[in-house]
């Protein structure tokens, strides 16, 4: 690691990805919590899938859906003239299937804990579905769901296995901090190493600090 | 105005037949716990769907089983105060009762009417205080003023009084008969307390355990005649 390139790349890339995941998230995790429809289980545990699969398995599927050859991958290409794999869009992507299931699943646990006496309340006001949720439901979930969303940048920010699959290893494109820490270790730079393990640390730190406080535990 | 029920009401844990009318004025389920009061109230705002039979209200159907008719809880146009007062803490009691407001108001008017519902349940001290800070009275009384403000016809009351003091209870009681009154309003509150009853009903309704077994007329504070009806020796 010679610069703070991967720093910064990947506070971009976790930042991207952490919007994305969280309008994902937080309009799965809504529905999951509040739907009764087939399929449900199906799709929470497709949605749960980036846990517990291992990051490089993710990251292969990742690159057979995301491919030059893939009908994503051709299309993409089609129309911006430049594959999708190999470059820090592809990277966002990695990372925000990666933060997916944290922001669903703690954003879904802080919907369902919602007392339902005070959307009961809203409805009898006169409030249409939209504004339960808009007055009620995720104003009283804040605190849960943005615990799910700084958990999320965390999994985003510390992404290897499905990153370094789709978005390769390219120093000052797509070489993202922890995949530079990697790199210095293999190339016997462990200076370098040590100070990026140190920066991702303490980042880690820092966000499982702010998901305390805000969920309103201590350590 | 008269509300009709006339159906079977599964809680999830028990089902309930119930049947009786409620007349403007103020109706009082009356029954032991677990008999279907609440059951049956929520049934009235369209929180339970009748599992068969009908509600409707001022000719006006709520539910119909048999139909497959379910009027959304949003479109009956009902006012409601449980025994939680279900307030909103991120919001103040003024804007609490502003979201009864919500679709018939810009944003002054609701500001505007909302003062003035809780003006009218003599708590327009309270607007700006957090929401969390009030007392179990201050609560009940933002409570209804919320269940006032969207100009419903019909009050659904469940168990109002049963986490307030003596004073605060005899303050908001006097409150809804007034209100009530003045307003012209169907009212039926769910009560296990005959004084409740005494103070305010002019219509008894009593249940047993999964049923409704009878309605009475009531004048409001004959208390002998209602401990006749509901098998007491005073």
């Amino acid at each position: 690691m010679t610069s703070w390139f991967p720093l910064w790349l990947s506070l971009r890339v976790s930042a991207m990805a952490t919007i994305f995941a969280s309008v994902a998230g937080i309009a799965v995790a809504y529905v999951l919590a509040k739907g009764r429809f087939r399929f449900r289980s199906l799709i929470e545990a497709v949605v749960t899938l980036p846990i517990v699969l291992p990051p490089t398995v993710l990251g292969y599927y990742l690159l057979t859906l995301l491919g030059v050859n893939s009908p994503i991958g051709k299309s993409w290409e089609r129309i911006f003239g430049a594959p999708l794999v190999f470059t820090q869009t592809a990277a966002v992507i990695a990372a925000s299937i990666s933060a997916l299931p944290y922001v669903v699943r703690t954003a879904r646990a802080a919907i369902e804990s919602v007392d339902a006496r005070l959307e009961a309340a809203a409805r009898i006001a006169g409030l249409s579905e939209w504004q339960v949720a808009r007055v009620v439901t995720f104003p009283v979930a804040a605190r849960g769901i943005g615990a799910g969303v700084a958990l999320g940048f965390a999994r985003a920010l510390g992404d290897f296995g499905a990153t370094v699959m789709v978005a390769g290893n390219i120093p000052n494109r797509t070489q993202t901090l922890p995949i530079a820490v990697y790199d210095a270790v293999q190339s016997g730079d462990l200076d370098a190493a040590r100070v990026g393990s140190f920066v991702l640390g303490a980042i880690a730190v820092i966000v499982l600090l702010i998901v305390t406080q805000i969920s309103g535990r201590k350590l | 105005m008269t509300l009709k029920i006339a159906a079977k009401i599964s809680s999830g844990l028990f089902v309930v037949d119930v049947h009786y009318e409620a007349r403007p004025g103020i109706t009082a389920l009356f029954g032991p716990s677990g008999s279907g009061k609440s059951v049956s109230l929520a049934a009235v705002a369209g929180l339970l769907r009748p599992q068969s039979g009908t509600i409707s209200f001022n000719e006006q159907q709520f539910a119909n089983a048999e139909k497959s008719l379910h009027v959304r809880t949003q479109d009956r146009k009902i006012g409601m105060v449980s025994q939680n007062a279900a307030l909103l803490s991120h919001l103040s009691p003024l804007e609490n009762v502003a979201i009864a407001l919500l679709n018939s108001h810009d944003r002054a008017q609701r500001q505007e009417r909302a003062s003035h519902w809780l003006g009218r349940v003599q708590a327009e001290h309270l607007a700006k205080l957090p929401t969390a800070s009030l007392s179990g009275g201050e609560q009940q009384r933002v409570a209804l003023a919320r269940a006032l403000a969207g100009a419903p016809q019909l009050l659904l009351l469940d168990e109002p009084f049963s986490a307030l003091d003596q004073t605060s209870r005899i303050a908001v009681r006097s409150l809804i008969i007034e209100l009530v009154a003045e307003l012209k309003l169907t009212a039926i509150i769910v009560t296990h307390d005959l004084i409740d009853v005494a103070a305010l009903a002019n219509q008894l309704v009593l249940f047993e355990p999964g049923r409704t077994v009878a309605s009475h007329e009531l004048i409001r504070g004959q208390t002998a005649e209602l401990a006749r009806l509901v098998g007491l020796t005073i």
